[in-house]
């Protein structure tokens, strides 16, 4: 269990994470969300033990970060961001380093690899130069490195940038795979990532935590409103604006014309679906529906209004 | 323990999976080869003062060379990042890089162990407590200059910039009793104790002085301490 408490980091006088809590528990896979800058790799960098936060605590098992940082280190397992590795060295020296480390030797050493190139795909490469790797294969070295103590805790930082879209699926399924048994925190800025993967999403925007919760209860929270798109030919206005009065539970939202068809977009709540009552009063109204498609809302919609609203205040 | 011999074998692979051990070594066998054979037949004298006499020279610029990589390429490339959320000690990583270093430099001195080959083959009357010393004392300053290299690594993420800082405070060390005449008379003592040269040709008289030894272990001490310093210093930047 990880246990973030009042966190923030500054470099400077920039304040790149102001104050944030939230506790992940083990066997979660949570997914933290933000846009570039927004203090998700600083967050993870306090996390690891790379930097010490300015102030507030991270704690994990009970244990703090500050002060007891080998022994978190110890549990951790980290994929730092852009995936730094040593050119020069085989893949096989790389882990065998790692784990000579995390004091994996020998017999164990052996097992624990065999684990990592089975889980991480790496039977080609194992003696292959790091430099003569694809990117795709460099991403799943790093990857091995941070699993072979096999650690409760997982940190990923954008652990599929840069990879094509087959290696995305391998690495996605890898890390749900991982999710049943570990507490997994990946981040990136690319949402579909996100939704894809993980069970739980943190948002952070500007340092500062603007949304936490699953899939389902972002977009119940944050859109209460399901939107419909509806174009009509052949409608009068008259009938056109009496349609609100006639099915209360819609909000027209905004109209466009083009070619002789119109094209409504409408508002309802989720609980009362009113396109029974719609199509009915298509009919009696003479319309002719040519498009008729319901926008259910996704959290790219809730990501953009999250991350956005500076920008409309100001 | 464990940790540290991890690192010094990493480092030690990396140095020779690259060309840079390499071509340290043949350099420096070329080097003090032709100053050592240059004088040696025709001085006729049966010691080895020549070859100590240039080492140090050749450290000026090897040593800084040879660890100007150790932590600023770790930055540069970001394994930083990595070797600081093993767990790991920055004691035993510094430590691990400095012996490394030092390994390669004993390396070049060993390989340089030819021309005492040749010195008994063709000599008489060699002192062979005067080599011994000597060997020891170029080996101490090889520490010396290791652990000024591996500091002025720590201090920036560029490989050059740490050469070049490397080799000036190297310089200094080097330069120190040499520029007794400019300073005041007051200060001499102690800029001459600061001296690397001092100690070393102390040493290569062929007396081990302890005051000696406390010298060289006690700069290799603080430059490994200040090391170590400056990487707690970036994590709470």
């Amino acid at each position: 269990m990880i246990k973030v408490e009042n966190l923030s980091k500054s470099y400077g006088d920039i304040k790149a994470v102001k104050s944030i809590n939230f506790e992940l528990n083990d066997g979660e896979i949570v997914g933290f969300l933000g846009a570039n800058g927004a203090g998700k790799s600083t967050t993870l960098k306090v996390m690891t033990g790379y930097l010490t936060p300015t102030s507030g605590n991270v704690y994990v098992n009970e244990l703090d970060i500050q002060t007891n940082t080998l022994e978190i280190q110890k549990q951790i397992g980290y994929l730092p961001e852009l995936n730094p590795l040593y050119p020069e060295m085989r893949v096989y020296d790389l882990l065998e380093f790692t784990g000579n480390i995390r004091n994996i030797t020998g017999k164990a050493f052996k097992n624990s690899l065999a684990r990592v190139i089975e889980q991480c795909g790496l039977k080609g490469v194992i003696h292959r130069m790091i430099s003569e790797c694809s990117k795709g294969y460099k991403q799943r070295i790093g990857l091995a490195c941070a699993m072979i103590h096999d650690p409760k805790i997982l940190i990923l930082d954008e652990p599929v940038t840069g990879l094509d879209p087959n290696q995305i699926v391998e690495i996605r399924n890898l890390i749900k795979d991982l999710g049943t048994e570990k507490l997994v925190l990946m981040s990136s800025h690319i949402l579909q990532e996100i939704q894809a993967t993980v069970n739980r999403i943190i948002i952070i925007h500007k340092g500062e935590i603007v949304a936490d919760g699953t899939n389902e209860e972002l977009m119940s929270g944050f859109m209460g409103n399901t939107k419909l798109t509806l174009e009509i030919k052949n409608a009068e206005d008259s009938t056109v604006k009496a349609l609100t009065e006639k099915i209360p539970s819609i909000s027209l939202v905004d109209t466009t014309t083009k070619n002789g068809s119109q094209t409504l977009h409408l508002e309802y709540p989720k609980e009362k679906d009113p396109r029974e009552e719609l199509f009915q009063y298509a009919i009696d109204s003479n319309w002719v529906v040519t498009e008729m498609t319901p926008h259910s809302v996704n959290l790219e919609s809730i990501f953009r209004t999250l991350t956005m609203e500076d920008k409309a205040n100001a | 323990m464990r940790n540290l011999k991890a690192i010094y074998f990493k480092e030690m692979k990396s140095y020779f999976n690259s060309p840079m051990a390499y071509i340290f070594l043949v350099i420096f066998a070329v080097i003090t080869g032709y100053f050592f054979t240059r004088t040696f037949f025709l001085f006729n004298q049966s010691d080895m003062r020549s070859l100590f006499n240039i080492i140090p020279l050749v450290y000026l610029f090897f040593i800084p060379a040879i660890t100007m990589s150790l932590i600023a390429r770790e930055k540069n490339i970001g394994t930083m990042e990595v070797m600081s959320t093993l767990p790991l000690r920055d004691l035993d990583f510094v430590v691990g890089k400095f012996l490394a270093a030092l390994s390669l430099v004993l390396a070049g001195l060993l390989i340089s162990l030819v021309h005492f080959i040749t010195l008994t083959q063709v000599g008489t009357n060699i002192d062979y407590g005067a080599v011994f010393t000597g060997y020891l004392g170029l080996a101490l300053a090889g520490a010396v200059y290791s652990a000024v290299g591996i500091f002025a690594s720590s201090l920036t993420d560029n490989q050059v910039v740490a050469f070049i800082i490397g080799i000036f405070i190297v310089l200094i060390f080097f330069l120190m009793d040499k520029m007794l005449m400019f300073v005041p008379v007051s200060l001499t003592g102690i800029i001459q104790y600061l001296s690397v040269d001092y100690h070393l040709s102390n040493i290569s008289r062929g007396v081990i002085d302890s005051r000696n030894l406390i010298y060289f272990a006690s700069v290799v001490g603080l430059f490994l301490f200040m090391t170590v310093r400056m990487l707690e210093i970036r994590r709470w930047k």
